[in-house]
């Protein structure tokens, strides 16, 4: 059961900036992440969006403790980033996590577990349990150095997650994992949530996002571009309407239609403005052509994503500031 | 030690044990094996001296290979290979770190020097020569040449908080080497009689830490004892320049980010 005080976020995030000094001779400053604000509630699913290089992986790095910020502080359950006491109440799974491959896997996790201080039974009893839960209780006694990525992935999140840890924070965790390893993955990260922990997740599969996801944060060139529920950001407006129809014995085409649409194997597609949507109707019913589906084209997370993306990636991605 | 220093120490002697790095004994035991049959026949009279030189001569080279290399090592191969990240996001701080790292390769230093040890002791049995008082004088040379490990180690540790592999071996080569002649160099420098250069090899000599105390092969060859007093005062040294570069190395490392 989670225990903090009424109100205490359990991430939050307040104006964290990192730069990296880039050069041999004349050292510059490469803004990396830039002024990062931001709350996480308990029990809330976070999704943490970007491309590759937009920040992500510096955030959480951050939040580690494993880099140190240019500006800005943190703080995990109330506690600063830099208390080590914060560490027993958060899991943390590295983007492309790489560990001992010279240990089974039934050995990682015991050494993990010994920092949380259980005793040699009960170290035994949680290392089966969440060799089972990640799908590895087959190959636990099995080098690391023989599994393969997605494999390596499962073992990683048991790590992050066999202590129990009130905050998880998971780096890309689907990368790298076929469709059943994904949906595992899903489930796990449900399963915590219905467990009332926080998942901190960062990713660049939006259906994911979509799916698991209360709110999210996209981040571009070091920069927080927007936060909200998924559904917040997908459903703002209609694009168009989609149109997917059969014409009747090879008849042509309406003309108003003939050069937007796209044949797909003996169907046709066309997206039509909402105001044009009965005009197009009508004209496909004169030529008598089988209607299959009439569908409205929201902007799904990816167009947002994109949108903000395409613009702000170019000119802020790697910003560089004042020369030191 | 800590609850948290320990695992540390302990995985990095399994790393050490699963990486087959203790297979040098086996060439260290065929080594005296073939010197024992050899000697025995060819040296009469200096059996002894020649199987304490060469196997004590060995004990010393094997465990400098084996704590200059592995030590550099230490601290970069968990950042290069990212095995730290998932680490240090456990309650660990990353002094803790270090020191289990630490203690670790000197925990398989002293494994391996050990079966080092009974090894010579079977080849000096071999040679037929039995044991005396005087011969616990080669289990204090052991006990230097361990000492004088500890401190490379600890000297590997400190570059590879900072440096690339490559380079930390070389600063701590240049520095066990460096540091072996530092008593000869400040002889010398006082010799010539010119004050710069006195004063620069004098400088070097309390700066660096002085190996050639730490060499008692010959008196043990010799039979010779060795002072007590000399017992105590490189145990002193050893530990106050371990403790002093292990603070430096936690010190280096704590500020670094692990990009």
């Amino acid at each position: 059961m989670i225990m903090t005080a009424m109100g205490t976020p359990a991430i939050e995030i307040l104006g964290l900036t990192k730069d990296y000094s880039v050069g041999f001779w004349r050292k510059r400053a490469r803004r990396s992440l830039d002024n990062l604000t931001l709350q996480v509630q308990e029990r809330e699913v976070f999704g943490f969006l970007g491309p590759n290089g937009a920040g992500k992986t510096t955030t959480l790095k951050l939040l580690m403790g494993l880099i140190f910020p240019t500006a800005g502080t943190a703080r995990i359950r109330g506690k600063s980033i830099d208390d080590v006491r914060m560490h027993r109440e958060i899991g943390y799974l590295p983007e492309q996590p790489y560990f001992y491959d010279y240990l089974t896997a039934r050995e990682l996790l015991d050494y993990y577990a010994r920092f949380s201080g259980y005793s040699a039974v009960e170290r035994g009893e949680r290392v089966e349990r969440f060799l089972e839960r990640v799908g590895l209780a087959a190959a636990g006694n099995v080098q690391l150095r023989k599994f393969s990525k997605g494999m390596l992935q499962r073992a990683g999140i048991a790590q992050a997650i066999l202590h129990d840890p009130q905050v998880i924070f998971l780096d890309e965790p689907m990368s790298g994992l076929d469709p059943v390893g994904r949906r595992e993955v899903r489930d796990i990260i449900l399963d915590l949530k219905k467990q009332g922990r926080t998942v901190f997740f960062s990713t660049h599969i939006l259906s994911d996002a979509e799916m698991l996801c209360d709110r999210v944060g996209v981040l571009a060139g070091g920069k927080l571009q927007g936060v909200g529920t998924p559904s917040e950001i997908v459903s703002v407006e209609v694009h168009a309407m989609e149109i997917l129809f059969e014409p009747r014995d090879n008849r042509a085409l309406p003309t108003a239609l003939a050069g937007r649409a796209t044949h797909m194997g003996g169907r046709y597609r066309v997206e039509v403005p909402e105001t044009e949507l009965y005009g197009a109707l009508d004209s496909l019913r004169s030529t008598d052509a089988r209607i299959l589906s009439v569908s409205p084209v929201r902007p799904t997370l990816e167009d947002y994503f994109l949108r903000l993306v395409g613009g702000a990636q170019e000119k802020s991605r790697g910003v560089e500031v004042m020369s030191r | 030690m800590s609850a948290t220093t320990a695992p540390v120490a302990i995985n990095t002697f399994r790393e050490a044990v699963r990486d087959r790095v203790l297979y040098n004994l086996i060439f260290f035991a065929l080594m005296m094996i073939g010197a024992a049959i050899i000697v025995g026949q060819i040296s009469i009279g200096i059996e002894r001296l020649v199987i304490i030189n060469l196997g004590l001569s060995a004990i010393s080279i094997f465990g400098l290979v084996m704590a200059v290399f592995i030590g550099v090592g230490l601290v970069s191969k968990e950042i290069e290979k990212r095995t730290l990240y998932s680490l240090l996001a456990k309650p660990i701080r990353r002094w803790e770190f270090l020191v289990g790292k630490y203690a670790g390769l000197l925990l398989t230093l002293v494994v391996n020097t050990s079966f080092m040890t009974i090894a010579l002791a079977a080849a000096l049995f071999y040679v037929g020569r039995p044991f005396v008082r005087s011969d616990s004088s080669i289990l204090v040379a052991i006990y230097f040449i361990l000492l004088e490990l500890a401190l490379v180690t600890a000297l590997a540790l400190f570059f590879s908080c900072f440096s690339s592999p490559t380079l930390s071996t070389l600063f701590t080569l240049g520095i066990y080497i460096t540091g072996v002649f530092a008593s000869d160099m400040r002889d010398v420098g006082e010799l010539t009689g010119n004050p710069s250069l006195n004063a620069v090899t004098r400088v070097i000599y309390y700066l660096v830490p002085n190996f050639h105390n730490f060499n008692a092969i010959a008196a043990a060859g010799h039979g010779e004892s060795i002072p007590l007093s000399l017992v105590g005062q490189n145990t002193l040294y050893a530990v106050l320049y371990v403790t002093l570069l292990l603070l430096a190395a936690s010190a280096v490392f704590s500020k670094r980010n692990l990009k």
